[in-house]
């Protein structure tokens, strides 16, 4: 209300004095004036009042619409974390490689697609089926019309397809067929080491993944450790050696059929370090395909059935070389003691006698029971050991328990003993019979007693270093025992497993088949080979075990395991051996364990 | 002096959000150039990974044993045996000059697939 403003005087002289004159009070007019003037500066400061609330509300306005804005824009887009860097690693979120001892790859992934539909964007269905049809002809047309038809939203045609069926899927032009991204588990060398990784298929399914899961052997045993997305996709390195696996698949394939055996398994261990180099099992299946268990009948005439792990059988005389490296470590028998084999030996109701009820004469000395395999000299020397001694020494070289190996079927392979541990059993566990375990097991066993006597679990994943177990048996008594071993292959029932250069030592095994209600049958047997080689200087062990194999080049057939699993043992230590970098040797003269007698 | 030193003061502040905000974007152009580079990295991984398999599915052993026996009468692989391994005086040296070898026969350019070839 300053000086620039035109001001109406409040009290004007012309209307003072013309209200004078007419005898009115003059100081009305101040008063009308000041009011006047008073609305005036009213009206002036409700206008500026109203232009700031304005101002005020336009502020707040812009404030909410901001908000507003900022607020939708959070709703709508996807939740982000505010980074200040970029992550330096990519998680690997796919499925880890399984790789062999030399890193050549077991088992892979690869990306391939699903086939679906929307049966409702379908624009022609009969056209559709019948190029379907005609790409994939497995699919029943009926069914798949009835169900792009039908009611159906959504519909699974296909979960792996290949690129070039995904093209001409694609080529159908049908906007209602939909491809989603899948990840396939592929082992790329079809039925190799089958029974080991044993396969994988699709867990939780989406539209755009799928989860995929192990189902058996080492793919379950492992599948949350090659899901761990924290390892970054660095594969799973397995003891098992390719070549080695083919070769041994290749040449036990070859020795089930030649000796018309229903089925085979080997196992090849280190005897140090109790790597499993090949584990095979005859017939074996692909795990690509992998086929769907028996729902009636023997689970083990599915080729799923891992004879090496899950087959427990009773191994026969290949146990004899326990009893006899017991008796060494107990101080009872060394390598020359005479021990009794007159038969028969009686125990009750029951007679033992030897195999084809040959008679050794009245001695042998140990190393000759072994290489005679006589059933009557180990019994007495098992019973000279006792039942708890026995038991006890089984149980030390992992025989009553299941195997540690990492697989899922390994748990359930438990081995069958008798639960009362009587002198009998005392006597036909000490050469085989009345024991059931897998030729895994024999394998373990071996390795243990045979490396120098520290006990070794079996294991398939790669080991850097020799797992030095407790001492099972002195280092002589293991030496004395692949000295023995080696006689049984030079002098004895294993005459056909000499491999040239290679010093294999092993026992051979013949046992007849239980039959299911009881008693044995007279004319199926399992026949096993268990070896070590080199026997001076033992680096692998290996266990082949035939099921019902026959030979027939004889005037009678021959089902003992010196005419069908030792060849084939051999064979196959003569192509595997140099595949594992075992130059042959021209054999020492004499064996180390020769010597025992005199070193003690 | 004094509204000198403000001008100063907001001048400085102004040059410093100017050379913040430039950061900042060229912050989230790296970070945006590194991820980009992330999915490059994941796209060759993917690749190696199929080339890896595709690898591991032609050198399967029964594979290599089919070729190995289909070219048996040109290159004549048998599997190893223990007559092979030699001893280092089993060489002789200087080394003999070896015939040269039919240029038709090697290298394998275009070799056989036996994928649907059974048993």
């Amino acid at each position: 209300m300053t000086g620039e403003m035109i001001r109406t005087p409040l009290r004007p002289l012309a209307r003072i004095l013309g209200a004078r004159q007419n005898g009115e009070n003059p100081d009305w007019i101040e008063r009308e004036n000041i009011r006047k003037r008073h609305e005036v500066m009213r009206d002036k400061s409700r206008e500026m009042a109203e232009g700031r609330l304005i101002v005020l509300g336009l502020f707040f306005l812009a404030g909410f619409a901001l908000i507003g804005a900022r607020m939708t824009l959070l709703a709508v887009s996807e939740p982000v974390e505010p980074r200040a860097t970029a992550t330096t690693s990519q998680i690997i979120a796919q499925r880890a490689d399984i790789v062999d001892r030399h890193g050549r790859v077991l088992a892979t992934n690869f990306d391939t697609h699903s086939l679906y539909a929307h049966p409702q964007d379908l624009i022609d269905p009969a056209k559709a089926v019948a190029d379907l049809t005609k790409i994939f002809p497995d699919l029943d047309a009926e069914r798949l019309l009835k169900d792009f038809t039908g009611d159906r939203k959504f519909l699974w045609i296909k979960r792996k397809i290949s690129p070039e069926q995904k093209q001409a899927v694609h080529d159908i032009g049908e906007p209602g067929l939909l491809f989603g991204p899948r990840e396939m588990r592929l082992y790329p060398n079809g039925s190799i080491a089958a029974h080991v990784l044993g396969g994988a298929s699709f867990g939780k399914e989406a539209v755009n993944s799928a989860e995929v899961i192990g189902t058996a052997g080492v793919e379950k045993h492992f599948d949350e450790y090659l899901r761990d997305p924290a390892r970054d996709g660095a594969p799973l390195e397995l003891s098992l050696d390719l070549t080695v696996q083919a070769a041994a698949e290749r040449v036990l394939d070859g020795g089930m059929r030649l000796f018309n055996a229903k089925g085979a398994a080997s196992v090849l261990m280190d005897v140090h370090t109790g790597e499993v180099i090949s584990l095979v099992s005859l017939p074996d299946f692909d795990p690509n395909e992998r086929p769907r268990p028996l729902t009636e009948g023997d689970q083990s005439d599915s080729p799923l059935f891992n004879r090496a792990l899950q087959g427990v059988y009773e191994l026969g005389s290949a146990f004899k070389i326990f009893t006899a490296a017991q008796a060494m470590e107990l101080g009872l028998a060394n390598p020359e003691t005479q021990v009794n084999t007159q038969g028969p030996l009686k125990w009750g109701r029951f007679t033992i006698g030897e195999f084809q009820n040959k008679n050794y004469g009245p001695t042998l000395t140990l190393t000759r029971v072994i290489e005679k395999s006589s059933n009557i000299g180990t019994a007495r020397l098992a019973m000279e050991i006792g039942n708890t001694r026995q038991k006890a020494f089984l149980r030390e070289l992992g025989f009553l328990e299941p195997t540690p190996l990492e697989m899922v079927e390994a748990k359930g392979a438990a081995p069958l003993y008798p639960s009362n541990w009587s002198e009998l059993s005392t006597m036909t566990i000490s050469y085989g019979h009345g024991i059931s375990t897998s030729p895994l097991h024999l394998a373990a066993g071996y390795a243990s007693l045979l490396n120098g006597g520290r006990k070794v679990q079996p294991t398939l994943l790669k080991q850097t270093r020799a797992q030095l177990g407790e001492q099972v048996v002195r280092p002589e008594v293991s030496a004395a025992a692949r000295a023995m071993l080696r006689r049984v292959v030079t002098e004895g029932t294993a005459s056909f497993g000499d491999v040239a250069g290679y010093a294999v030592g092993g026992k051979t095994g013949t046992a007849d088949k239980p039959r299911p209600r009881g008693g044995y049958y007279d004319d199926r047997t399992i026949t096993t080979f268990a070896s070590v080689f080199p026997a001076d200087d033992p680096k692998y062990v290996l266990v082949v075990t035939l099921d019902e194999p026959v030979e027939t080049s004889g005037e009678k057939p021959r089902r003992s395991a010196g005419w069908t699993a030792v060849p084939v043992a051999a064979e196959l230590i003569r192509r595997t051996a140099p595949l594992l970098g075992l130059r042959p040797e021209i054999e020492p003269a004499t064996l180390q364990g020769i010597t025992l007698t005199s070193s003690e | 002096m004094k509204s000198f030193l403000y001008s100063l003061c907001a001048l400085a502040v102004m040059g410093l959000a100017f050379w913040a905000y430039s950061e900042n974007y060229r912050t989230q152009e790296s970070i945006a150039k590194v991820e980009s580079l992330h999915q490059d990295i994941a796209a060759a991984r993917s690749r190696v990974a199929v080339l890896k398999a595709e690898w591991a599915y032609l050198n399967r052993p029964d594979r290599l044993r089919d070729l190995a026996e289909l070219n048996y009468p040109r290159l004549e692989l048998l599997p190893l045996a223990p007559e092979q391994f030699g001893a280092i005086d089993q060489i002789a040296y200087p080394r003999p000059d070896l015939p040269e070898l039919p240029v038709s026969g090697l290298p394998i350019t275009d070799p056989v697939d036996v994928m649907e070839r059974s048993e």
